[in-house]
């Protein structure tokens, strides 16, 4: 029983060990313990889903997490799909698409995508939109991310 | 840092889980998926001393077909329960429901369990086990027990859960084949908290509805079972009349409240017309059953 602990996880394929507070949540842990600004804190409730990463494979928010909670995970953040010059699959459909503005709600965005290509049936526009529906954008008005999603749902296979 | 501090405890079984809580003397909590319990700390509306995190007890993700049941163990995320064969085979009302449930990322996480002990009043979880006559399986350092659904939820976010003890799994009781089912909800935006929701089994014997229940929330401070409609059905035929003169009697029985939502005239409306859409579906999806000569 404790308040502090030293944990062991891995993020974007790098083993990280750092003594974290019991209390410290893995969204704040991921943007200052690490520096990996590029997840988003948005409402810290669970609502907005800026802060999607990936846990052990599947996304999850960050705000609604512990850090010590991912002790021996593996956490992918929006940091490991890509990096300028060389953008993930995903960013680049968005890139393509125009599915950003601001950008706030993207990495959110890209995150669950990527969950959604990885383990659910996107056939229709209506799956794509009900996939997307936990993460909030104030800006685009989702037609452009509904865009990038059926390509890269297209892409991944024969849409039937 | 967002919550307040707290002593952190991973537990490894459930007599660890139980153990820990007990030593918190009433200050203690569960933490299952964490998608209502972290909301609730990261406002500080919940101050635990110490955490209890059961996400590392084996076993607890399992689904199994018991006689008669099905068992969710305390681990069992929404996404499993939305995508297992055994629920959809044999509850398919719980199929249709869990569709209804949050987003994909907080499906991920959160448990039925968890639902059922943080006993929000428009969640599907606790209205679904309501539905299906469940039991809970409960454990503390004094050994275990298992209660009643309907006797489990007591109100608003309260539970009759003493502060040493945690829920284990829910058992669901499965229906009889044949059996007709329909869920039916309105919500604003998909899978945000439903604004109402209903669900409806019922048997069809000799042409007449049969072992009749009826679920709803999103009416009151709790999900209900309305054993009064249900009551009022029971051995009729399944015609519009009847169907109309339960929906009168069930809306004449409500008295839901107004909010920023929606008004109480409003929410009273939506009801009937939900239920009434899912009495006539559960009436003809149910498979005529005749009764045995006597
Ligand atoms: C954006 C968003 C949208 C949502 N939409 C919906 C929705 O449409 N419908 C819906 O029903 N829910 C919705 N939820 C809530 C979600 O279903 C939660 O998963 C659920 O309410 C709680 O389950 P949990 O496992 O996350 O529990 P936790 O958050 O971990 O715990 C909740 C409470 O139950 C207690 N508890 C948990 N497990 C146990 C146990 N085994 N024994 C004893 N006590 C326990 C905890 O101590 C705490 O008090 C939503 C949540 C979010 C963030
Ligand atoms: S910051 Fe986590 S969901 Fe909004
Ligand atoms: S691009 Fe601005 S919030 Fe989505």
């Amino acid at each position: 029983m404790e308040d502090r602990a030293t944990i062991t996880l891995t993020v974007n394929g790098l083993t990280q060990t750092r003594a974290v507070d019991a209390r410290l949540l893995l969204s704040d842990f991921l943007r200052h313990d690490l520096g990996l600004t590029g997840t988003h804190v948005g409402c810290e409730h669970g609502v907005c889903g800026a802060c999607t990463i990936l846990l052990d494979g599947r996304s999850a928010r960050s705000c609604l997490t512990l850090a010590i909670q991912a002790d021996g995970a593996t956490i992918e953040t929006v940091e490991g799909l890509g990096r300028m010059g060389d953008l993930g699959r995903v960013q680049q459909a968005f890139r393509d698409h125009h599915g950003l503005q601001c950008g706030f709600c993207t990495p959110g965005f890209l995150m669950t995508i990527t969950d959604m290509l990885r383990h659910h049936p996107l056939e229709t526009d209506d799956q794509i939109r009900e996939a997307l529906s936990g993460n909030i954008c104030r800006c685009t008005g989702y037609q452009h991310i509904v865009d990038a999603v059926r390509e890269l749902a297209r892409a991944r296979g024969p849409l039937t | 840092m967002k919550p307040a501090r707290f002593d952190y405890v991973r537990a490894e079984s459930i007599a660890h889980a139980v153990e820990a809580l007990a030593g918190a003397g009433g200050d203690g909590k569960v933490l299952a998926g964490g998608q209502s319990l972290m909301p609730m700390m990261n406002f500080r509306l919940v101050k635990p001393s110490v955490l209890v995190d059961i996400n590392r007890i084996p076993d607890l993700d399992r689904i199994t077909l018991e006689a008669g049941t099905l068992r969710l163990g305390a681990l069992v995320r929404h996404r499993m329960t939305a995508e297992d064969v055994l629920v959809a085979r044999h509850i398919p009302v719980l199929h249709a429901a869990m569709k209804h449930v949050a987003h994909l990322t907080v499906r991920n996480r959160g448990t039925f369990c968890g639902s059922v002990c943080h006993a929000d009043p428009a969640a599907e979880m606790p209205m679904m086990t309501l539905l299906l006559d469940g039991t809970i399986h409960i454990a503390s350092p004094r050994g275990t027990r298992t209660m009643p659904a309907r006797d489990f939820l007591i109100g608003s976010l309260a539970t009759a859960l003493e502060p040493d003890e945690m829920v284990t799994a829910v058992d669901l009781a499965i229906p009889a084949d044949g059996t007709g089912w329909a869920f039916e909800e309105f919500s604003r935006r998909h899978g945000d908290y439903a604004l109402a929701a209903v669900a409806v089994l019922m048997e069809r014997r000799d042409g007449r509805a049969r072992n009749v229940r009826i679920a709803m929330m999103g009416i009151a401070d709790t999900a209900l079972r309305l054993s009064d409609v249900e009551a009022a059905l029971e051995g009729r035929e399944g015609t519009a009349e009847a169907f109309d003169e339960v929906v009168a009697r069930l809306k004449a029985s409500l008295a839901p409240n107004s909010d920023l939502n929606a008004s109480a005239d409003y929410r009273r409306h939506l009801a009937g017309a939900l239920a009434r859409r899912a009495l006539a579906d559960a009436w003809d999806r149910a498979r005529e059953a005749h009764m045995e000569p006597a």
